[in-house]
């Protein structure tokens, strides 16, 4: 059992240890936004934007509405393709992580297609789908399908065979070991392979928007840059991919927090 | 009794894996002979690696033997059945459940006021009654063994298979596990076979011993020990069935003589 008691020295170097944990990254980003800012007016460009000038390009995107829209067109299209590729990469892995004759069968080809750059696609996404939604919604599908049939597939195989054995010894079989064993045992790794899908997803999207589409995120810094070489909104799109991929990641890291899936991730 | 056929029958039981190179076989067992009567508490023991989990494999159906006889409560053993519950070393509690949850894991086909008195009944029986809804992860080695334990009594299993379960746990969480298993046993009327390479374990525990020599292992000796529970550890007769051992397996007391094991 821990039983460290909260006793005054340690309940101390907690609270600074949790005040670090704020405080530090906020000085850091406070830093860096000062060197940027010293080093655009030391350089005397006037194309590249200080932080200040960011701030209020994101302001005036707010006021003309298309801040929500682009966000909402960018997410819409991540939840789709992600979603997507959840419900085809979990069962998919667990299959193949379980049965070796599907294993050996389709391990290469996966192996193949998943070193292939999801930006490669864009050409025959776009002679697929055309320049709609369904082009980058397919091309997100494309980007995180592998990491979460590869992580599933992984976790069934490197599952330790004493769960395996102790749930046959209790006579169960066929989907009921499944949904009893297998999954749960499964489930922290995937969760981890969900985790690094949706990151690659979301650089993808905006990748995809920058070519197919004519809303969102990436379409925000294509078009400013060629609607007059308005970089202050180019750099706000950026600032405002970094800040929702952050926000999406820590979403997904709640997932790690429950009970069921929290001994997969050893001592924190 | 002479005609009734004993809970476990082996007879002439060979095990042989496939060795790592040039087609040739490992032998691991070589004609294993014994029986094991119901309700009897018997432990195997013998040299690391001797091959007596091998033994316990086949008697819990999780490994086939190459030749020979191994009838369990009067079949073949074919496969894993949840009459009779392997208990394992590496602790197979899952960690994705509660105790509560654990400890009902083979009861789901029960009605829920019947599987709710049971696994309340076993989880007070090991001790770990107020961590009904704490996870593995939150309780010691000592405790996990006892959740895995809980686990099959409450299930109904009518015989455990105890592979070297106290091999990870320290000196006094051993030793109390040991007592506490014994209550059990002698409480629930269960029969228990259980592999150690801990002869003081061993000796303290069983109602008779079987020694296996090295591999390929077959068994060398029985040694009953007929001794009233709980056991003096200084009592001539525990010392002399204890002394026996050692001295079969070719070592005295206190670790001299050849083969000892790790």
């Amino acid at each position: 059992m821990s039983g460290s008691s909260g006793n005054g020295k340690g309940a101390a170097v907690r609270v600074r240890v949790e005040r670090g944990k704020l405080f530090l990254p906020i000085g850091t980003i406070i830093l860096f936004l000062l060197a940027w800012d010293v080093a655009v007016r030391i350089s005397g460009s006037d194309l590249f934007p200080t932080p200040i000038q960011v701030a209020k390009g994101i302001k005036e995107l707010a006021e003309k509405g298309l801040l929500l829209k682009y966000i909402v067109a960018s997410l819409f299209r991540v939840s789709w393709g992600f979603g997507g590729a959840v419900l085809v990469g979990v069962p998919l892995g667990l299959v193949l992580g379980w049965f070796r004759p599907a294993f050996f069968a389709m391990n290469p080809l996966i192996q193949i297609l998943r070193p292939i750059s999801p930006i490669a696609w864009i050409p025959v996404a776009i002679l697929w789908f055309g320049v709609k939604d369904t082009a980058p919604i397919f091309l997100i599908f494309l980007a995180s399908v592998f990491p979460i049939t590869v992580s599933a597939m992984a976790a069934v195989q490197n599952m330790q065979s004493v769960y395996i054995r102790a749930a046959q010894n209790f006579g169960l079989t066929g989907f009921s070991l499944f949904r009893r064993v297998i999954f749960p045992a499964a489930l922290p790794q995937i969760i981890t392979g969900i985790r690094i899908a949706l990151g690659v997803a979301w650089l993808v999207v905006v990748a995809a928007e920058m070519i197919a589409v004519n809303s969102g995120l990436g379409y925000l810094i294509i078009d400013a840059r060629n609607a007059g070489k308005r970089y202050d909104l180019v750099v706000a799109g950026m600032a405002l991919i970094g800040a929702i991929g952050l926000v999406l990641d820590l979403l997904v890291r709640r997932l790690e927090k429950f009970d069921e899936v929290r001994w997969g991730y050893g001592q924190r | 009794m002479a005609n009734v056929e004993p809970l476990i029958r082996v007879r002439d039981t060979w095990m042989s894996f496939p060795g790592k190179s040039n087609g040739k076989y490992v032998h691991v067992l070589e004609n294993v002979n014994f029986d094991i009567r119901a309700g009897e508490f018997v432990c195997i023991v013998g040299p690391s690696g001797c091959g007596k989990s091998t033994m316990l494999n086949i008697l819990g159906g999780f490994l086939k033997e190459t030749r020979g006889e191994v009838r369990v409560e009067g079949a073949p053993v074919t496969g894993p059945d949840p009459g009779r519950i392997f208990v394992f070393q590496e602790n197979g509690v899952f960690p994705w459940l509660t105790v509560e949850q654990n400890v009902g894991f083979g009861l789901l086909a029960r009605p829920e006021g019947e599987r709710e008195q049971r696994v309340k009944h076993y989880i007070q029986m090991v001790g770990l009654t107020g961590f009904e809804k704490s996870y593995p992860r939150e309780l010691s080695g000592g405790m996990r063994q006892r959740v895995e334990i809980a686990r099959a009594l409450a299930a109904e299993a009518r015989v455990l298979y105890m592979d070297e379960p106290f091999g990870a746990l320290d000196f006094l969480t051993r030793l109390k596990m040991r007592n506490d298993l014994i209550r059990i046993w002698q409480a629930e009327h269960k029969t228990v076979i259980f592999v150690t390479h801990d002869i003081e374990e061993a000796v303290q525990m069983a109602d008779r011993v079987l020694v296996m020599s090295r591999r390929p292992a077959t068994v060398q000796a029985e040694v009953v020990v007929d001794l009233p529970r709980p056991r003096d550890l200084d009592a001539p007769g525990y010392l002399e069935a204890r002394d026996k051992i050692f001295s079969i397996m070719g070592m005295d007391a206190h670790g001299g003589g050849a083969g000892e094991p790790k």
